[in-house]
C-alpha cells in the first residue's frame, strides 16, 4: 500500500511547523505532491481490468480486430490491382500499403477509444464516487490508460496477427521480422494517439468538446501537419531550414510511424526515392522508437498533471 | 478514537470571486446521525465535497477521525468512509454483483462480502441483472450497498432517498438505525425535511455559505421560540368556551377548521393554557399539541 508523507495539507494546525505548501496561497492546499512512491499498482490493475473487460464484453476488441484483418487482407491481395496484378507480391510493398492505411485508421480508432475516458465519467457523474475511494487521481488515469491500451493492443495484434498467419507460408524469416516490426510500430502509434486522447479527455469540459478536440487532433496530425511542412518547404524553396525539415516530422507521431516503416525497409526506401535526402538518425529504429515512447509518455504525463490540479 | 469523527474549522471555499462556503465550524461525534439541510446553493454540496476530499479547501481544515481526508494516511481514512452520491451513477454494462465486486476490489474488501450486502438492500434477486435494467430505486439501493462495502465507520449520504418508494424509504431508515446501533456515524442531506426531522440526532442548517444553527430539532425549535399549535376537537359552542377560558393568555391566532380549533400560542403560554383547557371537561373531545415542524424551523432561520 501507499507510503506516507507524500501529501501535504494546507492550513495545518498551529502545533505543526509550516510546510512549504502551507506557506503558499490557498489553491495549494490538499493537493497531492508529485511522488512516484504514492502509486499503488493494484489499484491501477483493478481500473485497467475493468476498462479492458468492458471492451471485450461489448465486442469493441473483436470489431476492431476484424476491421484490421479485413483491410490488411484486401491490401495484401488486391493492393497491386491498379497495376493489373492481383495476389500477394512482396512483404515490403504490402507493408508500404498497410502503412498508408494504418496511418489514417489507428489514430482515429485510438482517439475514439480514449476521448471519453475521463470526461465521460465526469459528465455521467460517476467520477466523484470513484474519487472518494482509496485511489489517487494518478492511479485512476494510469488504470484507464492501461486498460484501454491493452484493448487497442490486443485488437492490433489479433487483427494484423491473423493476416500474418495467413501470409506466413509465403514469407521468409526476414519478411516475418519486418511484418512483426510493422505490427509493433502500429501498436506504438495507437498508444501515442490514445495518450493524446486521454489528455484531451482530462482537459475537455464536456464530452461534445472532447469529441471535437479528438476529431481536430486527427485532422491536424494525419491530414494538415504534412501539408504545413510541405507548404513551408515550398514557400521557402528549401533555402531556410532544409536540414531541420526531416526532424520536424518527429513532432508528429503519425510521421514517426511512417518514417519507422518506410525508411527501415530498403526496397521501400528506394521505391519512395528518398533514400539520399534523409539524415541517418531518422533511419535508426531505436531513436524513432524512443521518440514514439516520448509521444506516449508526454501527453499522459500532462494529463496526470492536469487531473491532479 | 477521536471524540469527534468529523471536525471542520473555519472552512471556506472560493470559486473565483464567489465564496460558496464562508467559514464553517462543525463537529460530529462518533455514532451520530447528522442532518445537513439547506436550500439549493446554500453551500451544503460544496461542504460535502470538501469533507469527502473531492475539492480542495480554500482555507481552514477538515479532519476525518483526526486525519485530513487527503492527508498522508488518505487510503486508511477513505476506507473508513462510505459515500452515496445524489442520483448515484453506476456502470450500466455491469451486473449488480459485478458493480459491487469492482468497488470492493478498489476498497480492498473481500468479494465474498458482496452478496450479503446485496441481500441487505433487497437486491439479491437482481444480482445477475445488468444495471441498465435497474429502476431508479434499485440503482439507489445498489449505490447504498456500495457505500456500505468494508463496514465504513462514517457514511456520507447525499439525498439518499431520492427515487425510493415509501416502503424502500422505511427499509432504508431501518438499515440506518441498525448501523447506528453498530456505532456508524452518518451525515446526510435531504430536501424532505419531514422525512428526517424524527430520524436525525442533530442537524445543521446552512444558508448563504454559513451554518446558521446546529442542534437537535427540539433545541432548534426552542432557540427559534416558534409558536406551537393546540388542536382541539369538540362539540357545539367549543370556540366560545375556549375563548372564555383562555382569556388573558397571549394567543397569536385562533382558526376554526370544521369541528377543530387551531390555536397558535407562544411556547411559554403552553402550560397555563393546557391547565385552563383541562377545566372544559366534556366539551373538549380531543387535544393535540403540535410542535413547529423542521420546515417551520428551517424557514424561521432563513427568514429570521
Amino acid at each position: 500500500m501507499m507510503g506516507s508523507g507524500e501529501w501535504e495539507v494546507g492550513n495545518p494546525p498551529h502545533r505543526q511547523p509550516p510546510t512549504p505548501c502551507s506557506l503558499l496561497p490557498a489553491p495549494c492546499s490538499l493537493l497531492p505532491k508529485t511522488n512516484m512512491f504514492s502509486i499503488d499498482f493494484r489499484q491501477i490493475a483493478i481500473v485497467a481490468g475493468k476498462e479492458f473487460w468492458d471492451r471485450i464484453r461489448n465486442r469493441w476488441v473483436l470489431a476492431v480486430a476484424l476491421v484490421f484483418t479485413a483491410f490488411a487482407l484486401v491490401i495484401a491481395y488486391f493492393g497491386a490491382a491498379q497495376q493489373g496484378a492481383v495476389g500477394f507480391r512482396s512483404i515490403e510493398v504490402t507493408i508500404a500499403s498497410l502503412v498508408s492505411l494504418v496511418i489514417y485508421l489507428i489514430p482515429l480508432i485510438a482517439l475514439i477509444l480514449g476521448f471519453d475516458a475521463v470526461v465521460g465519467e465526469r459528465e455521467r457523474g460517476s467520477l466523484d464516487l470513484l474519487l472518494t475511494l482509496p485511489i489517487t487521481r494518478r492511479e485512476l488515469i494510469l488504470g484507464k490508460y492501461t486498460g484501454l491500451a491493452a484493448a487497442l493492443t490486443f485488437s492490433t495484434i489479433a487483427g494484423f496477427g491473423a493476416v500474418g498467419l495467413i501470409l506466413s507460408p509465403q514469407l521468409n524469416l526476414t519478411a516475418l521480422f519486418h511484418y512483426a516490426g510493422f505490427m509493433f510500430s502500429a501498436i506504438l502509434l495507437g498508444l501515442a494517439f490514445l495518450s493524446l486522447a486521454v489528455m484531451l479527455s482530462v482537459f475537455a469540459s464536456d464530452r461534445t468538446r472532447a469529441s471535437g478536440l479528438a476529431i481536430g487532433t486527427w485532422f491536424f496530425f494525419v491530414l494538415v501537419f504534412d501539408l504545413l511542412i510541405l507548404g513551408m518547404l515550398v514557400v521557402t524553396a528549401g533555402d531556410y531550414g532544409g536540414a531541420v525539415f526531416p526532424y520536424l516530422l518527429l513532432l508528429n507521431p503519425a510521421d514517426v510511424f511512417r518514417v519507422l516503416n518506410v525508411f527501415t525497409l530498403d526496397e521501400v526506401r528506394t521505391l519512395y526515392g528518398l533514400a539520399t535526402v534523409f539524415p541517418e538518425a531518422l533511419s535508426n529504429p531505436t531513436i524513432l522508437g524512443g521518440v514514439m515512447l516520448g509521444w506516449i509518455v508526454g501527453p499522459l504525463a500532462v494529463a496526470i498533471w492536469r487531473f491532479e490540479r | 478514537m477521536a471524540s469527534t469523527i468529523v471536525e471542520a474549522r473555519g472552512v471556506t471555499k472560493d470559486f473565483g470571486t464567489v465564496q460558496a462556503v464562508k467559514g464553517v465550524d462543525l463537529s460530529i461525534a462518533p455514532g451520530e446521525l447528522y442532518g445537513l439541510i439547506g436550500h439549493n446553493g446554500a453551500g451544503k454540496s460544496t461542504l460535502f465535497k470538501m469533507m469527502l476530499g473531492l475539492i480542495p479547501i480554500t482555507s481552514g481544515e477538515i479532519r476525518i477521525d483526526g486525519e485530513p481526508v487527503n492527508g498522508p494516511r488518505f487510503r486508511e481514512t477513505r476506507r473508513k468512509i462510505g459515500y452515496l452520491p445524489e442520483n448515484v451513477v453506476l456502470y450500466d454494462n455491469l451486473t449488480g454483483i459485478e458493480t459491487l465486486f469492482f468497488f470492493a476490489d478498489l476498497k480492498a474488501v473481500p468479494r465474498r462480502d458482496c452478496a450479503a450486502l446485496l441481500d441487505k438492500v433487497g437486491l439479491s434477486h437482481a444480482a445477475g441483472r445488468r444495471v441498465r435494467e435497474y429502476s431508479k430505486g434499485m440503482r439507489q439501493r445498489l449505490g447504498f450497498a456500495q457505500a456500505l462495502l468494508g463496514t465504513p465507520r462514517l457514511l456520507f449520504l447525499d439525498e439518499p432517498t431520492t427515487g425510493l418508494d415509501p416502503g424502500a424509504i422505511r427499509d432504508f431508515y431501518r438499515i440506518l438505525r441498525e448501523l447506528k446501533g453498530e456505532g456508524v456515524t452518518m451525515v446526510l442531506t435531504s430536501h424532505i425535511l419531514a422525512e428526517i426531522q424524527e430520524r436525525v440526532d442533530r442537524l445543521a442548517i446552512m444558508e448563504g455559505g454559513l451554518i446558521r444553527a446546529t442542534g437537535t430539532v427540539q433545541t432548534l425549535r426552542e432557540a427559534m421560540n416558534l409558536p406551537l399549535t393546540l388542536e382541539i376537537a369538540g362539540g357545539a359552542g367549543l370556540a366560545e368556551q375556549v375563548g372564555r377560558v383562555l382569556e388573558g393568555i397571549a394567543i397569536e391566532s385562533i382558526e376554526e377548521a370544521g369541528s377543530v380549533l387551531h390555536i397558535r400560542l407562544p411556547r411559554e403560554a403552553k402550560m397555563p393554557a393546557l391547565a385552563r383547557l383541562a377545566t372544559l371537561g366534556d366539551t373538549m373531545r380531543d387535544l393535540r399539541v403540535r410542535e413547529p415542524s423542521l420546515e417551520d424551523v428551517f424557514f424561521g432561520y432563513r427568514n429570521g
